[in-house]
Order: C-alpha cells, then sequence, then structure tokens
C-alpha cells in the first residue's frame, strides 16, 4: 500500500451525477467522504440514490459527471484496480442457486485469483464462521433467506476487502440473522475494512454506522455521526410524568421555575415536557428542584428527536415516501 | 475476520492470456456442476433429438422414405445427422435463459465486481456448453446406433464432423449468450424459444429440401443449419439430399465459414454488451 492511500478518504464521491435515459435523475450532485476502517451508513428512502452510488462506486454502473476514487482508486480510469480491492454484497443473494454453499464460495474464490488449496482452505473458515458447515453440502436453493444472505456476505468477504459495499444487507432478515450481520459488519470495521452500507432502517444506520449520510433525490441532505443529526433539531426535551393525585398545575409550575422554560403541559398523559438544550446537565437541575417541592414523578425521561424526525425535518416533511421501519415489507430499490 | 488484503491483477500479455483461460474454466465447471447437480437439464436437451428420432425415424420414416424412393432404414441414416444439428441448435435455449437467469439474479454483476477477466464472464459458459455438447452427441450417436444409423467414416472423418457439429453450436451458444444479455428475464427467454424451430426445421434436417416447395427449398439450402448437416452426412458416409444446389456442393467450407462467421459477430456483440450494461 502507498502512504497516499493510507491517508486519503477509502471512498470519496465528488458531484456525482447519473441519469438513466428516460428514467430520470438517479444521482444530481451526491458528495461523500468515507474514512478508512469506519462504517458508514447512506440512509434514505426508496428511489432516493443508494443502490445507484453503490452501484457507481462498485464499477457496475457508470456516471455523467464528478468524480469517485475507491481505496485510492480512480473508480473510471482505473475500474479493475478498484475490483481487486472491493467486496459487494447485494440486496438479492447474488450466489448460484444450484451450487452448494460450499461450491459456490469455491467458484468465487478461484476467481478472486486464489490457487486451488487456498480457495478449499478460505472456504471451510468462512462455512465456519458464518455458521453455514452444516449445510456447506445443500444446495443454496434449500436455504433459508437468512441462511442465503450469510452466504452472501461470505462471498464478499473472502478476500478481506479494503472497501466493503453492502446494499440494503438486513433486508426481510429475521432479528437473529440480522444481528448475525450486524456483529459480522462491526468485526470486519474492527479489522480495518472500511463498510459502506445502505439501508432504510434507522435502528440499522444508528446501530451500525459511525457516520450517516442521509440521501434523499440523488444527494446528501445531511452528513454527519447519528448524534450529530439528532442534535441537528436542535432539541431534546425533557419529560415528567406526574402521578395521579398529584396537582398537575401546580408541578408544572414548580418545573418551569427551576427549569426557567415554559411547559408543554398534556393532562390526558398527565405529562409535563420542556424544550431543553444540552443534555445530561438539565437532569441534575431538575432532581434538587424535584426533591425541593417533595413532588413524586412516575417517570422522568429526556428525549432526543429520532432519526425520522430528523429526515423528515430536512427533506421537508413528508412529501414522498419515508423511511421504513425495521420489519416493513418494501420493494427492491431496482438497478 | 481478517486483515484487508488486495488481489494481484495480471499485468503482461501471456499472463492475461492464462487469467483469462483460468476464469473461463472456472465459470465453465460452475455449469457443469450445476448439470451434475441438476441432469433432468441435460435429459431436456437430449429430450427433443430422441423425441424427434422416434418421431420422425418411425412415425414419419416409412413414408419420407417412400416419397425419396429409399428404404425406411436409408431414410434414419439420412436423418441422425440432421438431428446431431438440430441438438446443436436446440442448445441455444437452455444458453439464454441461464444467462438471462444471471443477468436478471445478480451472479453476472457479482461476477463484474470480482478481479476476474470480463470475456471469462460468458466464455465459461460457451466451453461449458460444448463440453455438454459433446455428452450429447456421444448419446445419440449411441442411441442411433440402436436405431440404424452407422458413422461410415474412418477416425478422421468421424472427428472432422464432430468438430463442425461444436463449431455449429458455439454459433448458437453466443447467440444464445448475446440474446440471453438482451432480454429482459429467463421468462421471455423461453417465450422466443420456437423461434429456433423453423430455423432448424427450414433446413435439410429432417426433411429433405428437395421434397419443399420451390420458395421453401432457397431459404433451406442456405441455411447455416443445412451446411452442417450435408457436410456431416457427408464424412459419416451416410445417404444424401438428391437435390444439388450450390450451397450443397460447397457444404464443408461452408459448414466452417458459416459458424465461425456466425461466433465472431456474436461473440463481439455480446462482450460489446457486457461493457455496455454499466451505462
Amino acid at each position: 500500500m502507498t502512504t497516499a492511500a493510507d491517508h486519503e478518504p477509502a471512498v470519496l464521491a465528488e458531484g456525482l451525477r447519473k441519469t438513466y435515459p428516460g428514467r430520470g435523475t438517479a444521482l444530481d450532485g451526491l458528495d461523500l467522504a468515507v474514512a478508512p476502517g469506519t462504517v458508514h451508513g447512506l440512509l434514505g428512502p426508496n428511489g432516493a440514490g443508494k443502490t445507484t452510488a453503490v452501484r457507481i462506486l462498485a464499477t457496475l454502473l457508470r456516471f455523467d459527471a464528478g468524480h469517485a476514487r475507491v481505496a485510492g482508486r480512480d473508480v473510471s480510469a482505473d475500474p479493475a484496480g478498484v475490483r481487486a480491492r472491493i467486496g459487494v454484497a447485494g440486496q438479492y443473494a447474488a450466489v448460484d442457486e444450484v451450487l452448494s454453499g460450499r461450491q459456490n464460495l469455491e467458484m468465487f474464490a478461484r476467481l478472486h485469483r486464489m490457487r486451488a488449496r487456498a480457495a478449499r482452505r478460505r472456504t471451510t473458515d468462512l462455512l465456519e464462521r458464518f455458521d453455514l458447515d452444516a449445510a456447506a453440502d445443500r444446495p443454496v436453493r434449500q436455504y433459508s433467506g437468512g441462511m442465503r444472505r450469510r452466504l452472501d456476505l461470505a462471498v464478499s468477504l473472502i478476500r478481506s476487502p479494503l472497501v466493503l459495499f453492502l446494499d440494503e444487507p438486513t433486508t426481510g432478515l429475521d432479528p437473529r440473522s440480522r444481528s448475525e450481520v450486524w456483529s459480522a459488519v462491526r468485526e470486519l470495521a474492527a479489522a480495518g475494512t472500511t463498510v459502506v452500507l445502505t439501508t432504510q432502517y434507522l435502528e440499522e444506520a444508528d446501530r451500525l454506522a459511525t457516520r450517516i449520510s442521509l440521501i434523499d433525490r440523488g444527494r446528501v441532505v445531511a452528513e454527519g455521526s447519528p448524534t450529530d443529526l439528532k442534535s441537528r433539531l436542535g432539541g431534546s426535551r425533557v419529560e415528567v410524568v406526574v402521578p395521579v393525585g398529584h396537582d398537575l398545575r401546580a408541578a408544572s409550575g414548580t418545573l418551569s421555575a427551576a427549569l426557567g422554560t415554559p411547559p408543554d403541559v398534556d393532562p390526558a398523559a398527565r405529562k409535563v415536557s420542556f424544550p431543553v438544550h444540552g443534555g445530561g446537565e438539565v437532569l441534575a437541575r431538575l432532581a434538587p428542584a424535584l426533591d425541593r417541592t417533595g413532588l413524586q414523578v412516575a417517570d422522568v425521561a429526556l428525549l432526543r428527536p429520532d432519526l425520522d424526525e430528523v429526515f423528515l425535518h430536512l427533506t421537508g416533511g413528508p412529501g414522498h415516501q419515508g423511511l421504513a421501519h425495521q420489519g416493513t415489507p418494501h420493494e427492491g430499490t431496482g438497478p | 475476520m481478517s486483515t484487508p488484503t488486495v488481489a494481484s491483477l495480471p499485468t503482461t500479455g501471456p499472463a492475461r492470456l492464462a487469467w483469462a483461460l483460468a476464469d473461463t474454466w472456472v465459470v465453465a465447471r460452475r455449469h457443469l456442476l450445476r448439470l451434475v447437480r441438476r441432469p433432468d437439464e441435460l435429459l431436456g436437451t437430449l429430450l427433443i433429438p430422441v423425441m424427434a428420432v422416434a418421431m420422425f425415424g418411425f412415425v414419419f420414416g416409412d413414408a419420407f422414405g417412400t416419397a425419396m424412393s429409399v428404404p425406411g432404414d436409408e431414410y434414419r441414416e439420412f436423418l441422425l445427422p440432421g438431428l446431431f444439428a438440430l441438438t446443436m441448435a436446440f442448445g441455444i435455449g437452455s444458453t439464454t435463459v441461464a444467462t438471462a437467469a444471471d443477468a436478471r439474479g445478480g451472479v453476472l454483476d457479482r461476477m463484474r465486481t470480482l478481479p476476474m477477466s470480463p470475456t471469462a464472464v460468458l466464455a465459461g459458459r460457451a466451453l461449458a456448453d460444448l463440453l455438454t455438447a459433446v455428452v450429447e452427441l456421444v448419446v445419440l450417436m449411441a442411441l442411433g446406433l440402436l436405431f440404424g444409423w452407422q458413422g461410415h467414416a474412418g477416425a478422421g472423418a468421424f472427428l472432422a464432423a464432430l468438430g463442425l457439429l461444436l463449431l455449429l453450436r458455439a454459433a448458437f451458444s453466443w447467440i444464445g449468450i448475446l440474446l440471453g444479455l438482451l432480454v429482459s428475464g429467463p421468462e421471455s427467454a423461453m417465450k422466443y424459444f420456437s423461434l429456433v424451430f423453423p430455423l432448424a426445421m427450414v433446413a435439410d434436417t429432417v426433411v429433405p429440401t428437395s421434397l419443399m416447395p420451390g420458395w421453401l427449398a432457397v431459404p433451406a439450402e442456405w441455411n447455416p443449419l443445412s451446411a452442417t448437416v450435408i457436410a456431416t452426412r457427408e464424412l459419416f458416409g451416410n445417404p444424401a439430399d438428391p437435390a444439388a444446389s450450390w450451397p450443397a456442393e460447397h457444404a464443408v467450407a461452408l459448414a466452417v465459414a458459416w459458424p465461425l462467421a456466425v461466433t465472431a459477430v456474436a461473440t463481439a456483440l455480446a462482450l460489446g454488451r457486457l461493457r455496455r450494461l454499466s451505462r
């Protein structure tokens, strides 16, 4: 490896544009910079351009304008160099259905330019690592969805890639398989692989990604760590639930005086909430106030906005199909 | 998980060639392993010519023989080389369907992201087709021997005939690969399969062109399949169609030229199509 490649982003995209003939603009000036060894989430609704971006960076699709580098190689000038450094796993398990898991892995290992013996050894390792050794010699069409996805992921890791692209890696998976994929992704990142994953699932991006790019209509509308993005809305809120038998009005007055902000009272839920800035210190101020007044509370919570709210806020409201929540059935995003 | 590594790519000309050949073999091996796991696919391909032997050889055989003023046995000798070529042509169906399925299902995309030879992605299928065709021909010839067909030729002529049949299969294989990349999916590939019938039948395969009306005989005589059939009949020493025409008189040359030209054009178009998939 050259030292130049160590210092530049593992994935760099500048002003990527892509228009499909007859189908309109998929990417409208997408910018992306992913630091080596991190997990970067591309989060956005169906049709936002996530898959198009990944296909371009994985050398499957040419772009109309802009500039893209992956693992230190120019995507348009040296696609073969990029292919020698990346792994790709898609929404659809791109493996041979008729062959067994072992046969698939050995074939793809050979196509990764491994010698026969090394290919067999790596296959055995990966089958074990992804808990597929019992089903290794069964045809893939008999595999469950989760097993298929694990095999697909294993194939993309035959040669531990510098950059791994995962296009919606857990779509349609049960919770157990999902968390297995997640832990594999974390391990990879720990070993030095840069992971770029697209997802429609807020939870997935929140739990897995070091940084997130929110994508809408072919461009990045916001970028940052999950915490950054949530604090963009400006606002956490403190919520206090007052138990039955206590004076809700008096309680809200006391708390309002202590926090210095006007309350928002929901009598039906017996909830008093205050917009606050900052985090933990608010609770520190709140505790003595509660203590002084002798107010019994049923529940106190510091609420941050979730990514869903951030997304709606940044894209100007639910004018189009929003983000999916984990478990929501959805259709593929096309090529 | 292990630390990331980079695949080494060949840089010199000979190394690139060795790389392309090795990858072609890996992809061909995949298709052969599929056949081992699903032998019914091979049986399906063989079923058409076997049925044809039964139908044409025995149901219509005596009638055709009478029309040609030859005994039914002689018609069956005439028929078998036609069915060999027909089987080579019908192979286009499984090639197209498998290529379309790979394009739709993502295996083709996966291969396009690998550090492998782009030519090998497609050439592997063509190589597997040729090896499968050898098996098909061996089975059909064994069956032919059972039905009274004989190769009267020596080893050299026999191998030459086999070579011509495989050349024909290569042409249909590359057309199938090209079509598989062009159609929207395996279903539509299957829908169009029946179009291969006029190509296979309006030829000197099953019915001698001398029994066809003039307007049909001309395209049948010029059909590339006819060249292979007439040439292989000649090489096997089987009875020939009495009709004389320019293409029939130059059958061996045409049986080489036609498939070579078609293979060259179809290969170039298919590889071009593969590159354009990234548009």
